[in-house]
């Protein structure tokens, strides 16, 4: 722990936002106190990956992740309490530029998986990173929002607000 | 609580499971309407679009008023609500996650602090 940094984490100032941006788009943005390089290195560093993407709340663990990080490279997230019923989530690079642009597909969710793009921008030491999900629908990407890839996380209120509150930012607001 | 609101998300996304009852969601999104405005818009015959905003009202999607012989459609307190409910959902996971990629990168910075700039 840094000294200077004992009492609880000062995360209100960076707060995730979420925006639809039009009928087919999410953008969810988020600062980061850290030079570009940094955030691109927790992203693309599959060991740090891991740990960030799934948080300690989600409900289903984690059985593997594979990933080739690079344009054309493909990835692999496996979810599931037993191999038995294994949930994937996987898709292709489309591009990856150090420290300022990664794109993937969402492929599991067949013609309806959205591409997701993720830019960088570093200002004064800290990172501006804005992560943007493009469905080729209205509908597809109400029935991910509804439902897809985020079934699951309802059970997780809870579990969540706990996770928010301990890490210093407000519970949700009812 | 939450299983309370995934019904009515259920019921919202029943609702708009239909491209012609999204596209009556976009037209009172622009303006209110009349059943027969939205009818000849969506080239249907009255008692279709009746049905179609049927199921938006009882989704709550969608309000309707009887003034005089018109019946003016308009959308309904609902729609807000549930958008900002799913938003605010989706807003929960990337916060989650974001929040821990805060303490991976903190952490990224000490250790480059300790082993000086490469």
């Amino acid at each position: 722990m840094d000294a200077s940094k004992e009492s609880e984490p000062q995360l209100t100032s960076n707060r995730t936002t979420v925006e639809p941006k039009s009928d087919r788009e999410i953008v969810v943005t988020r600062t980061f106190d850290a030079p570009a390089r940094i955030v691109f290195q927790a992203w693309t560093t599959p060991e740090l990956f891991r740990r960030w993407w799934i948080p300690k709340s989600m409900p289903v663990p984690l059985l593997s992740y594979e990933a080739d990080i690079r344009a054309g490279g493909s990835y692999r997230l496996v979810f599931g309490h037993d191999a038995a019923q294994p949930m994937a989530f996987f898709g292709t690079y489309l591009e990856v530029t150090p420290h300022s642009r990664i794109v993937w597909t969402n492929d599991e969710a067949g013609d309806d998986g959205a591409v997701t793009t993720v830019t960088l921008e570093e200002k004064g030491g800290k990172t501006l990173q804005v992560l943007h999900e493009l469905y080729r629908s209205k509908q597809a990407r109400d029935a991910a929002l509804a439902s897809g890839a985020y079934s699951g996380m309802g059970e997780t209120f809870e579990q969540l607000d706990e996770l928010l509150v301990t890490l210093g930012t407000t519970a949700r607001s009812s | 609580m939450v299983q309370y609101s995934s019904v009515r998300l259920d019921a919202s996304f029943a609702a708009l499971s239909d491209a012609t009852r999204r596209g009556v969601l976009e037209q009172l999104g622009r303006a209110d309407a009349s059943i027969t405005d939205l009818a000849e818009k969506f080239h249907m015959t009255l008692t279709g679009m009746k049905k179609h905003v049927g199921v938006l009202e009882r989704a709550g999607l969608v309000t309707t008023e009887k003034v005089g012989r018109v019946r003016t459609c308009k959308l309904g307190p609902r729609q807000l609500d549930e958008e900002t409910a799913w938003i605010e959902r989706y807003r929960q996971l990337w916060a989650a996650r974001f929040d821990e990629l805060d303490k991976v990168i903190e952490e990224l910075k000490r250790k480059e602090n300790v082993d000086g700039r490469k």
